[in-house]
């Protein structure tokens, strides 16, 4: 289980994009848990991608110029 | 149950690989929700689906960003999207000679709101000059679409060359490869083509009702969607959203069709795009040279399968082509087309307008001794 105090949530503006970054993330073998946007949030209905905190440079790299981010938030 | 030799590819691919059934099986038993929209591990699991699939497009043409696949009902939805969604009063637009009334029809309708259309002649046996194309290219000249293999004549068209001639002149270039896609290799930037339409139930062996588009980067921002509504993404807001794929995507996806249609483009790749242009090549000229042995036939196209897709189409003298094609299915178990396909420009263009011919088109799971069973056919058919 990840420890929820130290990640962070990427949000995208569609599924198909939060899906295309777990196929990325897994290839990088970046974990990652695909979570409901959490409504404090965003009023959105869709998902986001929680990371470690820690991850959050590599993450940004492995997506980036392939899936835009929209945000990254911190979660507790 | 009796054989049947299926000759209507070039509507429908038949059979399907067992993997293409095994897919939808597969999805149907196991997941069978709604993509992009609950958050829950179905939902994400059907995502999933339809993300593979994307991705399984966007490397069979050469396109540099799955999300630019955009999956709809057919290469003809795709179509109407490139044609009634971009062109503005004022525009011209340059088509050929060979369409598809996928092309024509929703031209036509542009034409009556002040769309003006050029359509390049094309041969007798349904070859274009990309030359020809160049010429008719004026300044207000929005964008050419034009099909990559008639589905008439299955001659395939310079599309390279066309799309060379586009990109110099900044006139965006469309192609309709509903006769192609899974058969004659396409890449996207090596043929300098903006907007791509395909279906999946021909020769990438999927199921009906499934096909995609495939547009370059920018083009979103001019290309409106024929159909708004329920995406998953941005559900706070009324306003359509403006990004792919989500744009082109209301309402809920196909996901059974494109799990199939997945599973036959990994079919298409497995057995690799030349071993079945080669299978196909070699049959075609098995029937062509057939055909052209008897002299009832008359043969329409270029005659030689190596600049034409596995689509034959011919007239028996005297004899209609519906009675042709009728006597074929009752008697010979053989079942083919006659009539204009859909492609009255196409028949004006090879003067078969508007008697028809019989359109056989074979596909990969035939073999010779099917092609021998027609040609025996027809000779019986030619001697009453």
């Amino acid at each position: 289980m990840m420890d929820t105090k130290t990640c962070l949530v990427l949000l995208f503006d569609s599924a198909s994009e939060a899906l295309l970054a777990e196929k990325l993330f897994k290839r990088a073998g970046i974990s990652y848990k695909i979570i409901p946007v959490p409504r404090h949030l965003s009023s959105d209905c869709g998902v986001c991608i929680r990371v470690f905190a820690s991850d959050k440079e590599r993450a940004r790299e492995t997506l980036d110029g392939r899936v835009d981010i929209r945000d990254i938030c911190p979660i507790d | 149950m009796e054989k049947i030799i299926y000759m209507d590819n070039a509507a429908t691919s038949w059979p399907k690989p067992e993997e293409t059934i095994k897919a939808m099986a597969e999805y149907f038993h196991s997941i069978g929700a709604s993509p992009g929209r609950s958050g829950h591990r179905l939902s994400l699991d059907a995502g999933r689906v339809v993300l593979d699939a994307r991705e399984s497009v966007s490397e069979l043409f050469g396109i540099k960003s799955l999300l630019r696949v955009v999956f709809t009902k057919n290469a003809t939805e795709s179509l109407n999207i490139a044609i009634a969604g971009l062109l503005k009063p004022g525009d011209h637009v340059i088509t050929s000679g060979m369409e598809h009334n996928s092309v024509m029809r929703p031209l036509r309708v542009m034409e009556e709101s002040g769309v003006e259309l050029s359509i390049i002649p094309c041969s007798l046996s349904g070859e274009m000059d990309p030359e020809d194309v160049g010429r008719h290219i004026k300044k207000n000249t929005r964008a050419i679409y034009l099909t990559h293999a008639s589905n008439v004549t299955g001659t395939i068209m310079p599309i390279a060359e066309t799309g060379k001639i586009a990109r110099e002149k900044g006139v965006i270039f469309c192609v309709d490869a509903a006769q192609t896609a899974g058969v004659i290799p396409i890449d996207v930037e090596e043929m300098f083509i903006d907007i791509l339409a395909f279906t999946g139930h021909k020769a990438l062996f999927g199921p009906q009702g499934t096909g995609g588009l495939y547009m370059a980067e920018g083009l979103e921002k001019e290309i409106c969607p024929i159909m708004t509504g329920g995406t998953g993404s941005r559900s706070e807001s009324e306003e359509h959203p403006d990004f792919l794929p989500d744009k082109y995507e209301a309402g809920t996806a196909n996901v059974i069709g494109i799990a199939g249609l997945n599973a036959g483009i990994r079919f298409v790749r497995s057995v690799g795009i030349e071993s079945i242009r080669k299978k196909e090549s070699e049959l075609t000229a098995i029937l062509v040279e057939g055909l052209r042995s008897i002299p009832e036939v008359t043969l329409y196209g270029c005659g030689d399968a190596k600049k034409q897709t596995s689509v034959v189409s011919f007239n028996i003298s005297g004899m209609d082509c519906a009675r042709v094609a009728m006597a074929l299915d009752e008697e010979f178990n053989i079942m083919s087309r006659p009539g204009l396909q859909c492609a009255p420009a196409a028949h004006r263009t090879i003067g078969t307008f508007s008697a028809g011919a019989v359109r056989l088109s074979l596909g990969y799971f035939l073999e010779k001794d099917d092609i021998q069973a027609v040609l025996s056919a027809v000779e019986k058919l030619v001697q009453r």
